[in-house]
C-alpha cells in the first residue's frame, strides 16, 4: 500500500455489495459470483424479491443452513453449504446454463482483474500463474442481460484495473455494463457507448479517479 | 425385464473399461461424484483415460484419486482448484487439460447424448476458448462452434432408481449427472437406494431408465463437503 492510498476514503468491501444492490429490481433473477458478489445478496432492500441463481442448478437460495442442517447435496457454485426455500427449483447444469446462456438471468455481478474501456472483462486466469479455470463466468458474461463487475479500483501494486486493453486472457469481449469499485461507479446505456463516471464514493474526487483510471470515460 | 442391478460398482463396469477410452463424469466439486465407481476404475487399473466432468476432485477424493495413480492422460474441465496433485501433474506437463466453460461443457454432452454433433454459442467468442475453432454470425452475432461430447462410458450418481433405471436426483446433486448420463454409449449409474418398479412417480423422473444401463446401490455414503458454511440461531 503507499502513502497516497491512505488519503483515500471510499467503499469497504461490503458497501461495494451495497451499492451494486441498488441496481436491483424487484422480481429479478440473479446470479452472484465468488467474493465480494456473494454479499450482494445480504443487501437485498426490504420488500424486494429477488431471485438468486446458482450455476450448478438451483433457483432460489437460501441463506446459509443452521449447523445441524446441513447438507452435502445442497451446495452453491462456490460448494458451500447453503439452504433451499420454499420457491426453490432445482435443475441441471445444462438447464441451469440453458437459462443463463438464453438471456433469462436479468443480472449478473462477477469480481474483476481487468475491465477494458471497450467493456472487455479478464477475471479467470493470469499467465505463468497455475490456471483454475474459468467455471462458468465465461457463460454467464455472454448470456446473462446485465452485466456487473465489482472490483478493487488498482491492483495491489497500485495499477489500474479500469484499462485501455486488458492485459489478460479475456473472459469476455465487450460484455461488461457498469463497473463498480472502491472508489467509484462507471456505466454505458448499451454496447457501442463509452462507460461515464457516474458515482463517487464518499471522500473520493474526480481527480483521484482520473488518476487511477487509465481507462477512457467520460465524466 | 432385462436385469440393469449388480452387486457392486466393479461388477457394473465388468467388460466395459480399456486403455485409453473416454468417461463422462457426473457431480460438481465433490457433490453428487459417482464415489463408488471412481473407486472401482481406480482398482481396475485401466489408465490413460480421457475424462469429461466439471472438476477433478480434491486430493485424493472423487477424480482426485484416479490423477493420484497417473490413470489420467487428459481432463476436459471449467475448473480444477483445489487440487495441489492435479496442480502438480499439469504443471510437470504430465496431465494434458482442455478448459471450457462450464455451460459449455454441460451443452457438450447434452448435445453429445442428443445426437448433435455441435452447436454455435456465444460463450467464449473473442477469448482463448474461441482459438482453433470456426466463427459463424447469426443476426449480426458471433458464435463459434463447439463439438458434442459423445464418451465411451458415462459414470454417475443418483439419489434413488426403480429396478428398471429410473432415476431421480437430490437438490444440487443432479448438476452435471443428467447430460453425462446421456453423453455416454453406455451409462452406469451408482445409487443410494433402488427401489421397486412404481414407487417412483412417472411424473418425476429425472432420468429415464433408458439412459441406465447398468445399476448399483453404493450406500451407505459418507458424503463429504468441501466448504461447510453456517449460520447462529438468533436467540430466543
Amino acid at each position: 500500500m503507499t502513502a497516497h492510498d491512505h488519503l483515500t476514503n471510499g467503499w469497504d468491501r461490503n458497501q461495494m455489495a451495497a451499492r451494486a444492490a441498488r441496481e436491483l429490481r424487484d422480481g429479478y433473477y440473479v446470479n452472484l459470483g465468488i467474493g465480494i458478489p456473494t454479499l450482494v445478496a445480504n443487501n437485498v432492500p426490504a420488500g424486494m424479491t429477488v431471485t438468486l441463481q446458482s450455476e450448478n442448478g438451483m433457483l432460489g437460495i437460501g441463506p446459509f443452513p443452521y449447523a445441524d442442517e446441513v447438507d452435502p447435496d445442497l451446495i452453491n457454485a462456490g460448494k458451500q453449504t447453503i439452504s433451499q426455500l420454499p420457491q426453490t427449483s432445482y435443475f441441471s447444469s445444462a438447464d441451469s446454463f440453458a437459462m443463463i446462456r438464453g438471456g433469462h438471468i436479468d443480472l449478473a455481478v462477477l469480481g474483476g482483474m481487468e475491465v477494458s474501456e471497450k467493456g472487455d472483462l479478464a477475471n479467470w486466469m493470469v499467465p505463468g500463474k497455475m490456471i483454475k479455470g474459468m467455471g462458468g463466468a465465461m457463460d454467464l458474461v455472454a448470456g446473462v442481460k446485465r452485466i456487473i463487475v465489482v472490483m478493487e479500483h488498482v491492483s495491489k501494486n497500485g495499477d489500474p484495473k479500469f484499462i485501455p486493453e486488458c492485459t489478460l486472457p479475456l473472459t469476455g469481449k465487450n460484455v461488461v455494463d457498469m463497473i463498480i469499485t472502491d472508489l467509484a461507479v462507471f456505466e454505458r446505456p448499451d454496447h457501442n457507448s463509452p462507460f461515464k463516471l457516474v458515482e463517487m464514493a464518499p471522500g473520493v474526487s474526480a481527480e483521484e479517479v482520473r488518476s487511477k483510471t487509465s481507462a477512457q470515460y467520460v465524466e | 425385464m432385462a436385469k440393469k442391478i449388480y452387486p457392486d460398482a466393479a461388477s457394473a463396469l465388468e467388460g466395459l473399461l480399456f486403455d485409453g477410452m473416454t468417461i463422462s463424469a457426473g457431480g460438481f466439486g465433490l457433490c453428487g461424484i459417482p464415489e463408488r465407481l471412481i473407486d472401482a476404475i481406480q482398482a481396475s487399473g485401466v489408465k490413460n483415460l480421457t475424462i469429461a466432468s466439471n472438476n477433478a476432485g480434491i486430493d485424493n477424493e472423487g477424480l482426485g484419486k484416479l490423477l493420484r495413480t497417473r490413470q489420467v492422460k487428459k481432463m476436459i474441465s471449467s475448473y480444477v482448484g483445489e487440487n495441489k496433485e492435479f496442480e502438480r501433474q499439469y504443471l510437470a506437463g504430465e496431465l494434458e487439460v482442455e478448459f471450457c466453460p462450464q455451460g459449455t461443457l454441460a451443452e457438450r454432452m447434452r448435445a453429445g447424448g442428443a445426437g448433435i454433433p455441435g452447436f454455435y454459442t456465444k460463450t467464449g467468442v473473442g477469448t482463448q476458448v474461441a482459438e482453433g475453432k470456426e466463427v459463424k454470425s447469426f443476426d449480426g452475432e458471433d458464435y463459434i462452434l463447439e463439438r458434442g461430447i459423445r464418451a465411451d462410458l458415462a459414470i454417475i450418481k443418483g439419489w434413488k432408481a426403480d429396478e428398471s433405471g429410473n432415476l431421480i436426483f437430490r437438490k444440487t446433486a443432479r448438476n452435471f449427472n443428467q447430460p453425462a448420463a446421456t453423453s455416454g454409449k453406455i451409462c452406469v449409474a451408482e445409487v443410494e437406494e433402488i427401489v421397486p418398479v412404481g414407487s417412483l412417480d412417472p411424473d418425476c423422473i429425472h432420468l429415464p431408465s433408458i439412459y441406465v444401463k447398468r445399476l448399483t446401490c453404493g450406500a451407505p455414503y459418507d458424503k463429504k463437503i468441501e466448504f461447510v458454511t453456517t449460520r447462529e440461531r438468533e436467540s430466543a
